[in-house]
Parts: C-alpha cells; sequence; structure tokens
C-alpha cells in the first residue's frame, strides 16, 4: 500500500470507520469511548503531519497526494482528490482541532451527556470536513460540503442551549438554502462546460469553451450565494450568532474553526478559479459586503451581553477580513485570506473555549455578571487576555497577518477592478481595526479587570485545568508562532495562490 | 389468393368459437368455444408464416397449441371442481362475482 | 594622523561592527527576559526575584547599547580611515554584513556633493567628513509571489542614540522600581511588562522596515496598555488603560493606511530608507506623500499624543510612576516622533518643508505644544502637571522636525527623555517617602527640607525643562527655536517661545508648591479614604504590604527614600545638568555639535543640509528665550507663592473664570471622544446596528422562514386540504357513483362480460379500419 495514494483517503474515512467503532462500543464504557475517538482523531493528525513532512513546498500550487479513480460514471463524476498549497493549510487546522476538541470534552460532555454519540458526530464531522478540503470533484465537494451540515444540526440540537431548535433548525436550513443555488451553479458549468466536475478541467473548459460572460456571472452568483452564507458574509450571517450561541463549546469551536471556513475555501478553490470573469464582475459586491461586515459585525459586537453571542459577531467582521482580501483577487489579499482563515481559526477558536469554561464555572454567559476574572482564575483570564489581544490583531501573533495584508491588497486591488472602490474598503478595513479593539478591550475590562461580582462572593473557582491546558496549549503556541514566523504558513499557500491569481490574470487579461 | 381462403376460414371458426363462449351455458362447450378461438388464431398464424416464408408463425402456433392444451387442462381440473361442488356447469348459476 | 593611528589599532576589534550588527540581540534579550519573568520568576525562592532578573537584563542590554555608541563613534573614524585607503577592500573590512559593502560607496557618491555643507570642524575629519553607513542586515520574513517581505535591522547614530537613551532609562526605572514596587503582589507582572516595552522599544528604533516598526508599535501599545492598568481593580485605572489603547489605535488607522500608501508608491517596498529614497527622488509624487505624511501624522498624533488626540496621556498616569516616567515620558511616546524623523523624507515632501510658512506638523505641534501648557496651569496633581508638560514638549519635537529642525527636534528628544524622567521619578519618590501615596500638591509643600536628594534632583529637572542654561533643555529648546526661525516659520517660532514662557511658569507653580512653603501633609492625616483611593494601592492580599503601608503612613512624615530611589534620580540629574552639551557649538575649541554629527544620515543630508544647511547657535535666538525662560519664573513665583493666587484670579468669574472652566475640563475634548464618539458608537449607533440584524436582517430571515412556514400551512390547509385532497375525496366519490353503476354490469356473468369484451374488441376493430 502506497502511502502516498492512501493518506489523504485515509485521513478523511479514518474518523469515520473510528466513528462507527465508537459507536458499537456498549453505552456504559464511557472511558473507552473516549480513548478511541481520541486515537482515532489522532491517527489523522499524524498522517497531516506526515502529509506536511513530505509535501512538496515548492510546487505548493500543483496537486499532491492526488487519487484520481472512477466514481459515478454516469454523470462523469471522479473521486479526484489531491491537496495543494491552499487546502493544506485547512487540512491540517481541521485535522489539529478535532483532537482538541475530544480533548477538551474529555471531562467535560455537555448536557445530556451521551458521549458515545457526541464523539462519533465530532468524527463524522471530521470526516466531512476533511473531504471539502482535498475533494478536486464538484460533487465530491458538494457531498462532503453537505455531509458537515448533519452532524452540527445534531450537536447544536441535542446538546444545545435553551433555544437550540430554532437555533439549529436555522443554521440548517439557512445553509440548505444556499446549498441549493450552489448546486444549481455547478449543475450549469457541468452542462456548460464539458461535462465534467473536475475543478482543473472547468478551470481550462471554461476559459476556452467560450461561455458568455452574462451565464458565467450568473454561476458565480449562484456559488456567491451557497458560500457566502457559510462564511457568513454579511447579510446572510444571522444564522451564526445563534448557531454559535446555543451551540455547545465544542460546536462553536468546530464551527468557528473550520466550518466557516468551507465557504472561504469555496471561493479560493471554486468559485473564483473557475469563473474568473464572474469573481470579476462580483468582486465589488464582495468587497462593500466585507466592508459592511467589519464594521456592521464589530458594531454588532458593542451591542452584545452575552460573551459567546460577541464573539459569534466578532467573526462576522473577522470573515470580513478575509473576503476583503479575496475580493482583491490579489495575491496579498489571498494569502491573506487563507492566513486570516487559519489565524481567526485558532483565535477564535480560543475565544470559544474561553467561553465554554466560564460556561461551566459561572453557568452564564453575561458579561456584567462576570468580572474580576483576574482574581477568581488568573491563568484564565490571562489566557482570554492574549486571546483577546490575538483577535484584535496585535501585530506578534497570528491575527495581524489575516489583517494587515488584506488592508495592504485593497489599496491596489487587481488592475482589472476598480482601484478607487476598493481604497475606500481599505480605510473601512483600517477603521475596523479600532472597533476591534473597542469591544475586545471593552469585553476584556468586564470580565477580566475589576473586583469579583458580590454575587460570587464565597464561590470557590477551580482555574484552568490540565485537559484544558491541553487542548489550549496547541492553539496559544500556533498562534505566538505564526504571529513571529508567517512564512510557515504563507510559504505553504504562495506558490497555489500566485497560480490562482496567475490564471486569473492570464483569463482577465485574454 | 390462398392466404385469403385460410383467413376467411379463420375468421369463420374465430366466430363460432365467440358465439359459442357467448351464448352456451354448458363450461364444457365455453372451453370448447375457446378452443376453437385460439385455433382460428393459430390457422391465421400458420398462414402468415407460410405466406410471409417466415418460421416464427409457425413456431407461435406451435406454442400456442401447447399452451391451449394446458389452459384447457386447467380449465377442464375447475369444471371438473365446480361440478363437484354444485353437480351443474350451468355457467348461468356461476355469479359469486358479482358486483 | 591622530584618527588614523586610533583607528588601525581600533579597526580589527571595533570596525567589524559586532554591537552594531547584532543590535537585534536587544530585543531578543528582552524578550526573554519577559518570558523567563513570566513564567518563573514567581518560583523562585527570593523576594523580589523579578526585580533582580530585569536589573540584570537590562543592565547587560545597556552595557551593549553602551558599546554600540562606542562603537559608532569609531566607525566616523574607521570609515574616514577606509575613504583615505581609497579601496574596496578597506570598505570590505569596514563592515563585515554583506549588505553594508554595497552602501558606502553609493553613499560616498551621494554625500560628494553635500558634504562641503557641512564642514564641521572637528578634529577628526577635517573637511573630509563623510557620512558613515549605517549597518543594515535583514532577512527573508517571507514570501508573497515576486515580493520578499524582509525583515532586518538598520543601525545608524540616531539609531544608536535611540537605544542608548532607552536603555539608559530603563536601566533607571527598573532600578527606581525595585524599590518603588516592592512588594507589589504583581511584581513578575509589572517587570515582565517592562521588559517587553523595552524590547519592543529597542526593536522598533533598530527596525529597516515600517512593518517592523509597527510591530515594536504596537506590542509598545500592549506593553502601555498593561502597565497603564497594572492596578486593574480600579475602574479608574483600566478606564485609562482603555482609553490609552483606543486612542492610539485610532490614529493607528492612519498609521497602516500611510504604511500601506508608502509600500505601493515606494515600489511594493516596506523599507524605509527605500521609501525615503523614493520621496527625494519624486518617484514617489508630491501629492501621494502628502498623503502618505498626512495618514502617518495621524499615527503620530496618537502616539506621541499631539492635539487633538492626546487626551489619554494625562489619564495614563493612572499608571505606577516609574512605569510613567519611562513609557509615558521618556520613551514610547516619543515613537511618533521617531517615526516622524525616520520617514523624514516622505514627510519633507508631503508636508512641503522646504517651503517654509506653516504646514500640518508645524500646526498640530505649535497648537499641543501651547494648549498642553496651558492645561498644565490649573492640575493639582504633580503628575498630570509633568503629564501636560510631556505633551507640549512632544508638541515642540513635532514642530521642531516640521521646521526643518531635524537634528534639534531629536536632541530635544534624547534630552527631555533625561529630564522628564528625572522628574516623574522625582514625583514618584514624593509619592512614595513624602505624601503618603498620592500625588496631590496639596498634600505636599515644603519637602525641600524633608526630602533634600529628590529636592535637588529636581531642580535640575525643573532648569533643564525651563531651559535655563546650561541645563540640557536649553540647547535642544533653542536649536528648535532656531530652525523654526531661520527656516521662516514664523507662527511656529511664536509658539515655541510662548511656550517656553509658560513651561517656565506652570514647572515654577508645581515647583513651588512641591517644596516651598508649609508642608501640608498632615492636614490630610486621618483621611484614610483617600489612602485608599491613592493611585499606589497595594494589593489588598499582601498583609505585609499593609502593614508597612500604615507604618509609615501614621507614623512618619515626609522622609527622604533610600538609594534605590534616589540613585537613579542622582544620575538622571547629572545627565538632564550635562547633556546638552553634547551640541557645544564648538566655543573654545573643544568639540562642536558633537550629537549632531553623530545621528546625521542619508535623510538629514538630503532634505534640511540640502535646502538650510547645518543649523547652528544663534545668539540672537538664545539669549531671548532665556530671558523668557526667567520671566515665566519670575512671574510664577510673583503670582503664585508671594500673592498665593492659584484659583484667586480666576474665582472673580468673568473672562478668567471661563478660561478656568475651559481648561479645567480640558478644552472638553474628553467630552467629546468618551462622550460623543466613544458614547455615540458604543450606544446608540451600536445598539442601532444591533436592532438592525435582530429586526431588519434577522427579521428578514426569520419572515422568510416563518412565511415560508405560514405558506406551508396554506398549502396544506387549503391547497393539499381542501384542493387536492378535496379534489381526491371527490374523485372518490365519483368513482363511486360511477361503481354503483357500473356495479350493475358487474353481474358476475363470465359470459356478459366476454360479450363486452368482445364488443369492445369489435368496435375498436372497426375504429382500426375507419379511422387509420
Amino acid at each position: 500500500m502506497n502511502l502516498n495514494d492512501w493518506a489523504l483517503s485515509l485521513i478523511t474515512f479514518l474518523p469515520l470507520v473510528v466513528a462507527a467503532l465508537v459507536i458499537a462500543v456498549p453505552k456504559a464504557d464511557e472511558d473507552l469511548q473516549k480513548l478511541i475517538a481520541l486515537v482515532g482523531s489522532l491517527i489523522p493528525l499524524g498522517l497531516v503531519v506526515w502529509v506536511l513532512a513530505n509535501f512538496d513546498y515548492d510546487r505548493s500550487g500543483e496537486l499532491q497526494f492526488s487519487v484520481n479513480r472512477g466514481w459515478i460514471d454516469l454523470i462523469n463524476s471522479r473521486f479526484h482528490i489531491g491537496i495543494e498549497g491552499i487546502g493544506l493549510p485547512m487540512l491540517v487546522l481541521s485535522c489539529l482541532i478535532i483532537p482538541l476538541c475530544i480533548v477538551y470534552s474529555w471531562n467535560h460532555f455537555p448536557d445530556p451527556h451521551n458521549p458515545k454519540a457526541f464523539l462519533a458526530l465530532m468524527l463524522l464531522l471530521e470526516t466531512g470536513m476533511n473531504g471539502t478540503f482535498i475533494s478536486q470533484d464538484l460533487i465530491l465537494f458538494f457531498v462532503f460540503f453537505e455531509l458537515v451540515l448533519l452532524p452540527m444540526y445534531f450537536m447544536i440540537g441535542v446538546w444545545g442551549g435553551p433555544n437550540r431548535q430554532y437555533a439549529s433548525l436555522k443554521f440548517f436550513l439557512y445553509t440548505m438554502f444556499g446549498s441549493a443555488f450552489m448546486l444549481l451553479g455547478f449543475l450549469a458549468l457541468y452542462f456548460k462546460a464539458g461535462r465534467t466536475f473536475d475543478i482543473a478541467q472547468l478551470m481550462t473548459n471554461v476559459e476556452t469553451a467560450g461561455i458568455s460572460t452574462n451565464t458565467q456571472r450568473l454561476i458565480f452568483a449562484g456559488l456567491f450565494l451557497g458560500f457566502a452564507i457559510k462564511v457568513p458574509m454579511f447579510p446572510f450571517h444571522t444564522w451564526l450568532p445563534d448557531a454559535h450561541t446555543e451551540a455547545p463549546t465544542q460546536g462553536s469551536v468546530i464551527l468557528a474553526a473550520v466550518l466557516l471556513k468551507l465557504g472561504t475555501y469555496g471561493f479560493i478553490k471554486i468559485a473564483i478559479p473557475i469563473l474568473p470573469e464572474g469573481a470579476r464582475f462580483w468582486a465589488p459586491v464582495i468587497g462593500v459586503l466585507a466592508a459592511i461586515g467589519i464594521l456592521y459585525g464589530a458594531l454588532g459586537c458593542l451591542a452584545q451581553t452575552d460573551f459567546k453571542r460577541l464573539i459569534a459577531f466578532s467573526s462576522v467582521a473577522h470573515m470580513g477580513y478575509v473576503m476583503l482580501g479575496i475580493s482583491t483577487l490579489t495575491t496579498y489579499g489571498i494569502n491573506a485570506a487563507v492566513f486570516g482563515m487559519v489565524a481567526h481559526g485558532f483565535i477564535t477558536g480560543m475565544l470559544f473555549f474561553c467561553a465554554g469554561s466560564l460556561k461551566e464555572r459561572f453557568h452564564t454567559l453575561e458579561i456584567n455578571r462576570m468580572g474580576g476574572l483576574l482574581k477568581t482564575m488568573p491563568k484564565l483570564g490571562w489566557v482570554l487576555g492574549f486571546a483577546s489581544m490575538a483577535s484584535l490583531g496585535l501585530p506578534g501573533l497570528a491575527g495581524f497577518w489575516g489583517e494587515f495584508p488584506a488592508i495592504l491588497s485593497a489599496y491596489k486591488p487587481h488592475p482589472s477592478l476598480n482601484e478607487s472602490l476598493f481604497r475606500v474598503f481599505m480605510v473601512v478595513a483600517a477603521v475596523g481595526t479600532v472597533f476591534a479593539a473597542g469591544y475586545l478591550l471593552w469585553l476584556y475590562q468586564r470580565t477580566a479587570f475589576g473586583e469579583p461580582k458580590a454575587e460570587w462572593a464565597g464561590h470557590e473557582f477551580h482555574d484552568v485545568s490540565t485537559e484544558e491546558w491541553i487542548a489550549w496549549a496547541p492553539m496559544l503556541i500556533a498562534i505566538v508562532v505564526l504571529g513571529i514566523f508567517p512564512a510557515l504558513l504563507f510559504g505553504i499557500t504562495d506558490g497555489a495562490v500566485t497560480n490562482l491569481v496567475d490564471h486569473v490574470t492570464k483569463v482577465l487579461g485574454s | 389468393m390462398i392466404l385469403n381462403q385460410f383467413l376467411l376460414l379463420a375468421a369463420f371458426l374465430f366466430c363460432v368459437g365467440v358465439y359459442g363462449v357467448i351464448v352456451r351455458k354448458n363450461a364444457v362447450l365455453v372451453l370448447m368455444s375457446i378452443e376453437l378461438m385460439i385455433n382460428s388464431v393459430n390457422m391465421n398464424f400458420v398462414a402468415f408464416a407460410f405466406y410471409n416464408d417466415n418460421l416464427a408463425g409457425q413456431v407461435f402456433a406451435l406454442f400456442a397449441i401447447a399452451v391451449a392444451a394446458a389452459e384447457v387442462g386447467v380449465g377442464l381440473a375447475i369444471v371438473l371442481l365446480i361440478y363437484r361442488n354444485r353437480r351443474s356447469v350451468d355457467l348461468a348459476d356461476l355469479s359469486e362475482m358479482k358486483g | 594622523m591622530i584618527s588614523v593611528l586610533s583607528a588601525s589599532e581600533a579597526a580589527p576589534v571595533l570596525s567589524d561592527g559586532f554591537f552594531l550588527g547584532y543590535t537585534w540581540l536587544l530585543p531578543l534579550a528582552s524578550v526573554i527576559a519577559f518570558a523567563f519573568i513570566l513564567f518563573f520568576a514567581k518560583k523562585i525562592d527570593k523576594r523580589n526575584a523579578a526585580a533582580y532578573i530585569s536589573i540584570a537584563f537590562i543592565g547587560a542590554q545597556f552595557l551593549f547599547a553602551s558599546a554600540a555608541v562606542v562603537q559608532w563613534q569609531v566607525r566616523d573614524k574607521v570609515v574616514v580611515v577606509a575613504h583615505e585607503a581609497e579601496g574596496a577592500e578597506g570598505e570590505g573590512e569596514v563592515s563585515s554584513d554583506g549588505e553594508a559593502n554595497a552602501e558606502p560607496a553609493e553613499e560616498a557618491a551621494l554625500g560628494l556633493g553635500t558634504s562641503a555643507r557641512f564642514a564641521v570642524p572637528t578634529a577628526e575629519a577635517e573637511g573630509e567628513a563623510k557620512l558613515r553607513p549605517a549597518v543594515e542586515k535583514s532577512v527573508t520574513w517571507y514570501r508573497n509571489g515576486p515580493i520578499d517581505v524582509e525583515v532586518g535591522t538598520h543601525v545608524d547614530g540616531f539609531t544608536v542614540a535611540m537605544l542608548f537613551v532607552v536603555a539608559f532609562i530603563s536601566l533607571c526605572v527598573h532600578v527606581f522600581s525595585r524599590e518603588y514596587l516592592r512588594d507589589d503582589s504583581r511584581i513578575t507582572h509589572y517587570f515582565a511588562s517592562l521588559a517587553l516595552f523595552t524590547g519592543a522599544m529597542f526593536w522598533m528604533v533598530q527596525s529597516a522596515t515600517t512593518l517592523g516598526l509597527l510591530f515594536g508599535w504596537e506590542v509598545m501599545g500592549l506593553c502601555s496598555f498593561l502597565l497603564i492598568g497594572h492596578w486593574w481593580e480600579d475602574t479608574t485605572n483600566t478606564n485609562a488603560a482603555l482609553k490609552a489603547f483606543f486612542t492610539t489605535r485610532t490614529g493607528d488607522i492612519g498609521l497602516l493606511i500611510g504604511i500601506v500608501i508608502t509600500f505601493f508608491a515606494a515600489g511594493e517596498t516596506f523599507d524605509m530608507a527605500k521609501i525615503n529614497e523614493a520621496a527625494l527622488t519624486g518617484k514617489m509624487s508630491q501629492w501621494i506623500c502628502f498623503v502618505a505624511a498626512t495618514c502617518l501624522f495621524a499615527g503620530v498624533v496618537g502616539k506621541s499624543a499631539q492635539f487633538p488626540l492626546h487626551t489619554w496621556l494625562p489619564d495614563a498616569m493612572a499608571g505606577p510612576t516609574p512605569a510613567s516616567s519611562l513609557i509615558h515620558a521618556a520613551t514610547m511616546v516619543v515613537a511618533g516622533v521617531y517615526l516622524v524623523a525616520r520617514l523624514y523624507g516622505v514627510f519633507w515632501m508631503g508636508f512641503s518643508i522646504e517651503v517654509g510658512g506653516m504646514n500640518l506638523g508645524a500646526w498640530v505641534g505649535s497648537i499641543t505644544l501651547v494648549m498642553a501648557a496651558a492645561l498644565a496651569f490649573v492640575q493639582t496633581d504633580i503628575k498630570k502637571v509633568l503629564a501636560y508638560s510631556t505633551v507640549s514638549q512632544l508638541g515642540y519635537m513635532i514642530m521642531g522636525l516640521a521646521v526643518g529642525g531635524w537634528a534639534g527636534a531629536i536632541f530635544h528628544l534624547f534630552t527631555h527623555a533625561f529630564f522628564k524622567a528625572l522628574l516623574f521619578q522625582a514625583s514618584g519618590s514624593i509619592s512614595h517617602s513624602g505624601s503618603h501615596h498620592s500625588f496631590e500638591m496639596e498634600r505636599m509643600g515644603g519637602l525641600r527640607k524633608h526630602m533634600p536628594i529628590t529636592f535637588i534632583t529636581f531642580t535640575a529637572g525643573y532648569l533643564a525643562l525651563c531651559g535655563l542654561p546650561p541645563f540640557a533643555g536649553f540647547w535642544s529648546k533653542d536649536e528648535i527655536l532656531t530652525a523654526a526661525s531661520a527656516n521662516d516659520f514664523k507662527f511656529a517660532f511664536y509658539a515655541g517661545s510662548l511656550g517656553a514662557f509658560m513651561t517656565a511658569c506652570y514647572m515654577t507653580r508645581a515647583y513651588t508648591k512641591t517644596f516651598f512653603g508649609e508642608n501640608r501633609l498632615h492636614l490630610f492625616h486621618d483621611d484614610h479614604e483617600a489612602h485608599a483611593v491613592a493611585v499606589d494601592v497595594h494589593d489588598s492580599h499582601d498583609t505585609h504590604a499593609v502593614a508597612a503601608h500604615d507604618d509609615h503612613g501614621s507614623h512618619d512624615g515626609p522622609h527622604e527614600s533610600n538609594w534605590w530611589i534616589t540613585g537613579p534620580l542622582a544620575v538622571l540629574a547629572v545627565m538632564s545638568t550635562i547633556v546638552g552639551l553634547l551640541q557645544w557649538p564648538g566655543w573654545l575649541g573643544l568639540p562642536a555639535y558633537n550629537f549632531e554629527h553623530f545621528i546625521e544620515g542619508n535623510v538629514f543630508e538630503e532634505t534640511v543640509l540640502k535646502a538650510f544647511g547645518a543649523p547652528k547657535f544663534d545668539f540672537a535666538i538664545a539669549i531671548p528665550s532665556t530671558l523668557l525662560g526667567i520671566a515665566g519664573m519670575i512671574v510664577g513665583v510673583v503670582y503664585y507663592k508671594v500673592f498665593n493666587h492659584d484659583a484667586g484670579l480666576v474665582k472673580r468669574g468673568g473672562i478668567f473664570g471661563l478660561i478656568h472652566k475651559v481648561l479645567k475640563n480640558k478644552y472638553y475634548l474628553d467630552h467629546l471622544w468618551t462622550g460623543v464618539v466613544v458614547g455615540s458608537i458604543k450606544g446608540p449607533i451600536a445598539k442601532g446596528a444591533y436592532w438592525f440584524n435582530q429586526k431588519g436582517l434577522d427579521g428578514v430571515v426569520n419572515t422568510a422562514g416563518s412565511t415560508a412556514v405560514g405558506a406551508a400551512r396554506f398549502v396544506y390547509k387549503y391547497i393539499d386540504q381542501g384542493v387536492v385532497d378535496g379534489a381526491a375525496n371527490g374523485l372518490g366519490s365519483t368513482a363511486h357513483g360511477f361503481g354503483n353503476a357500473l356495479r350493475r354490469a358487474q353481474n358476475g356473468k363470465v359470459q356478459n362480460y366476454a360479450a363486452v369484451f368482445i364488443g369492445a374488441v369489435g368496435l375498436a376493430a372497426l375504429a382500426l379500419v375507419l379511422f387509420v
């Protein structure tokens, strides 16, 4: 068995097998379930490390570890998987987050407990997420993309907060709604561009087949709707705060860290390379929505009294930077977007972990009922402070590299785009950094500084526990390391992004 | 034309069969009338086969004969059972399928 | 010939530029110190371990920085020798690193035309002065498409001077803090932040790129936040910390955009030398320079507390006094000044400094220096007086840069660091030992008898700030005024002169209130509440601290601090007195304008020297400004001491009352920023946006959802159940009727069926024959 061929498939489907194993374990034997799930999620992590070690970084623009087998011959859909510089960081992120969530869950399963089902769902999620990042075929992509919905739906709907049913249904239906348009787009591509679902082939086919500009724009609009809802971009973001607020901690972390990236990844991997003409047409719209999202998300944050809801809105703002970077269609912008995706995954994931731990200790997420965290739980308080600082884009931490280059790229977008318009976006994005500092530091002031509230007098709080440290340490370290050595990530993405932008330029130029 | 005569004969036989099926009260005779109808069709098969120089018709005729034999076998068995139960084979008495 | 001799001896050891080439070790050491203190200091079983570790690190860094100063000074001679030797190999020896190799030739070529302009009569280089090449090192940080984004160090005289002053002040502050924050329960956090801050400042002043500079800039902001909020139990402190962070961050909008603009305008590079070159050679158009300079200037206004974003600095005094002295007086707040000086090419072109008259920088600087000085008159808190004085002096520096007094402004930055750090630490000493942890001048008075060392050192700082010769402030302030006058910035010159007068006046007020008259501390003796409210609240968990506190709080009167505090004060006082002599104008045959010669660089030569020539000491400016200073002191003494009129005149109301009210309310700028701008964003705007989100956007979604559900209900109720089901039901009954009708045909008679069947076939056959 050649690991080169099998690595990606194993990374994707092993969690599924492990999920089945977990289900097979008797209900009472929880330790065994946890152990199997943990080991089962660590193996893909090990494999992805192997992939990282064997990845050819000089050719990061090309597909590596690819497999191309027949799948559904009737519609010429193939089991075509592979990984390049844009998907790899996301794959790593996804493979890292799941074990961390499992470790975090160890003694913190939300009500109604049932670790068996919870772990199985998490592993199922991993399959869906990993599969999305390695798919090179639209139908395959779609299947994995949709596969993610179901476990998350159950996670929110079963283990969620009081309003969970509304939130889970909203999440499910809203994203399904977008997916329908996305599928329409895929089908239109299939019929218009040479009856194939293969992304690479579609790229060349669309370029040569001479699909009319209007059709390209329409198809892009369909894909846009599907991906934009997933991101979520303003004004399609309203499912996010509800989903985040109601979801269990692990669900929020996975949702923020990886699921949102499926949308942005779709833009970079599918919508823009296949339809550069559509991208050019819609880029100003994306830019406007991104710029609005940055300010709007921040304003939404300022109005919150609920910790998790605030962070959910901050995601809207941060994804605004990512989308702004994408909309410029430049290497700076798209590199920044991929970096922003990873950084946001770690940072916001970390913030949601903090939120979960606070909820567990205070049994509330009302910001005004907290306070004096640095006094009652200094370690948790400092971790929260660290994550906040990273989130507001402090140079030296990972968040900066998603933010600043995105602002930079908007100064000089792709030559086919309107420069002055994007400069306005640049200013808006720069203003957004102040707002980010505003809501995060106010949050921090209200939760961590000051004296503990009177209602908690005599209440004994336990500071960060061992499993929390284990789950958090990799993320905290990653935030610092990526902040100081951005080349670790830019080195992976740059080749792929340069290829992509070259392709776009070639198409738009001709 | 040789075909015409065969066809006319077959049509006559078929009509006799139809008459028998509709009019006769005795189930056995009805069965026999059915046989007549089937055989008139067989005759058509053979005639057309001959006319078109195609053996398929003859083969079909052989099949039809075999099927007819089986059918008569089953039919007579049913009639026999009806007779045993009712001591009559008069079709006018058999209206259990009334809707 | 002496120079040749010394150079040839020194060259092998010093000219390889170890200390210049490895300045990046300074911030690295600080970061190590930071991490070490944060994670391990508490585990060391020794009280104040954090302080000692920290002092050890900063001490080593100070030695390193001093060595760099020496090396840069020597480099002067070495380079001259190298030029005399006229060989590429000689240059190769001079600079060990590859980057610098190319520089000398290029700069020599550049310098040939202009070097005559500043023929400074120094002993070393008689008319043959050459610019010393900066030592540059860089590595690729990351690649983006075709561009290598680099990170590196650019060490020239200016950088070395900054490194020295930061290391010096930081060392003093560390030593001072050892006593001042003794027994503070968060001493590890304090020293860790201090170390990180020092590292960030070290990094900022040596960074070769704007991006690297931004790193230092923002990390300093973080440390400032942490240190202002050091006693975070109190909301006042955390509010001040947040305010500082937001305000500077607001300015940073401009900084970010400015960095972006210069990046593209200079041909996709963050390298500041290249950006300056692009600006000065006209690669960047004047308009782009103007926009970039204006944007960058916004960052400067935020960080260096210029009008109208200065409001955070006085509030920042909520932090521990030594931290204030280091960060909010001597070093961090001059980051903006540093930025302008470093990217002077952009500002030079953008603000059209050569033209004279007035420009944005000169306006802002002038307004700041006057309005902050006015505010200092009404403060009752000595730290606030010093804070506004800092704002005012920063205005001087900005104004100085904007009027073409590049060297003068940097020199003022240099001298100001010493005497302002001194004044702050002296006020800390007073609070620590003389006024029960309060900075209210009402609780002081007559301290010259109780705290003689503090008094003498404070006096040195006071005279330096008032600009009396030969103290440090005189030389630097005078140079700025000379530049403003010589370069035809009349308004700036008058504003500066007025500022000099006001500074002397309000400092005299503070000085007399603090050190003269009767001690007023006993008037507040039983005021325990004030004790608790006072800024330096020790953590209540620390019982020892409370005990010690009460000890000298209740029983001791004012007394002198111990040597941990007076030591740094003494050192700083000496520096405040003598450091101005670095710009000695060459009388008595002594070396002239050493400091200027030390810091000069390409930018200076290409801008100021080219346009205005080297600034010279001018008695026509120096004598009047000194007299103004003395006049200010006299007015201050007369008004505040003799008549004791602190509030007397203004109590009469009328125009003075109005002015007093406006000043007391800080021109209502705080109300504008905190109340109107921030309040409205945080309040109505954010709430409105959220309302829109919930009612508007989410409303749409929910309406869509509920409409879908409603539509489904409608469909179910009326269409499904009514029409479709109705149709089905109707069909059923119809069928029933039909069936009833048809059942008569179903008589069970086989022969009937057969007849119908055959009849139908017959009909069908007929139809077939007839119609087909």
